[in-house]
């Protein structure tokens, strides 16, 4: 299972814009480099990575073999109920991870 | 006799000069100080850092049993952030039954094959770095107090020779950019004055963490000089140095750099 550290307030006013950040352990093998051998390293990327509060999809991104080993999003949202905020990260070879955090709203 | 005389005025001379091109200690500045803000707020947050899963990992590995003596690192040295605080402040350190000093991942080399019984991790292996990261990660913001003892005293000056010797086909030698030229920029990107006190540093340029030697032997290569092979002494003469040059720094390690 790979590591995910992420970032999101314990606590927010009813209203208030918070930022959330998530970050993932993954080599991101974009399929277009030689091995030592001489063949290529087959693709091995994060395709989709998809953030929930409460149920409620509210940000996802499509990542493609440009994107760098252990991808980083940071994004912001509005804090309106207290509840789960919930990570989910799919990808090539059957990867897939998962977190959440809980948010108090005031 | 005038002539020789002559000799070691020319000599003391140039020594001046070497000594002079060295940093002043108040003028020294981190790499962190020559990074944009974006690479800072990376390091600054550990939530953001991606450094910090080689930590994390290193964690687990402290507490894994090992080798033939299925100890872990924990059954001897305990709870790390108090056993391992300051260590990485202190290394490259004297080691007496080697005659020479070791850096940190021979230290935990050394104690893998001779404590655990265990095949030793290679250079630049996820573990090596892993648990290089989590012992590292226990001085962080811990002044860098290298050993200055008279054993040690001879590798340094070694690592001080390697430091100013020009080498490699562009004929450069380490002090040229790091004491003589740092502030400017080497294509576009700032010279640093070189510091050794985040390793091992998340590079983002490799998108993976890597060793001090790691760098080193990149800046060989840049220079068009031979590489050493990765534990070579000469790398841990300079390391030493390069610990001294930084002595009083702060640790950064994990540190994130371009």
């Amino acid at each position: 299972m790979a590591r995910a550290l992420i970032n999101v307030p314990p606590k927010a006013k009813r209203g208030e814009i918070i930022e959330i950040k998530a970050l993932i352990q993954h080599e991101m093998e974009t399929g277009f480099r030689v091995g030592t051998n001489g063949n290529m390293i087959p693709r091995d990327i994060i395709t989709d990575f998809i953030c929930k509060y409460n149920g409620e999809e509210i940000f996802r991104a499509d990542l493609h073999p440009a994107i760098s080993a252990n991808p980083f999003f940071a994004f912001f949202t509005t804090a309106t109920e207290s509840g789960t905020i919930s990570f989910e990260w799919v990808g090539d070879n059957g990867f897939a991870a998962a977190e959440s955090a809980t948010i108090t709203v005031e | 006799m005038k002539r020789a005389a002559a000799i070691i005025l020319i000599a003391l001379a140039v020594e001046a000069a070497a000594l002079a091109a060295e940093i002043p200690l108040a003028e020294r500045k981190s790499g962190y100080d020559f990074m944009g803000p974006d690479s800072r707020a990376m390091q600054d947050d550990d939530t953001a850092n991606p450094g910090m899963f080689w930590v994390l990992d290193g964690e687990a590995l402290w507490k894994r049993k090992a080798g033939v003596a299925d100890k872990s690192c924990a059954d001897c040295h305990g709870d790390a952030t108090t056993s391992m605080r300051g260590v990485a402040a202190r290394y490259p350190a004297f080691d007496a039954a080697r005659g020479r000093p070791v850096d940190l991942e021979q230290r935990i080399n050394i104690c893998r094959a001779e404590r655990q019984n265990a095949t030793p991790f290679s250079f630049e292996s996820k573990e090596l770095l892993a648990l290089t990261a989590f012992i590292g990660r226990q001085s962080r913001g811990m002044p860098i107090e290298p050993a200055s003892d008279d054993r040690i005293k001879p590798f340094l000056e070694a690592g001080r020779e390697l430091f100013n010797r020009r080498q490699g086909q562009l004929n450069l030698s380490c002090s040229q950019c790091h004491d003589d030229n740092w502030g400017q920029k080497l294509a576009g990107a700032p010279i640093p004055q070189g510091h050794a006190n985040g390793y091992p540093i998340y590079r983002l340029e490799w998108q993976t963490l890597g060793s001090l030697q790691r760098r080193l032997r990149n800046c060989l290569v840049g220079m068009r000089a031979e590489s050493y092979p990765l534990g070579a002494s000469e790398y841990v003469d300079l390391e030493l140095y390069l610990m001294w040059r930084a002595r009083g720094m702060k640790v950064e390690t994990p540190a994130v750099r371009p």
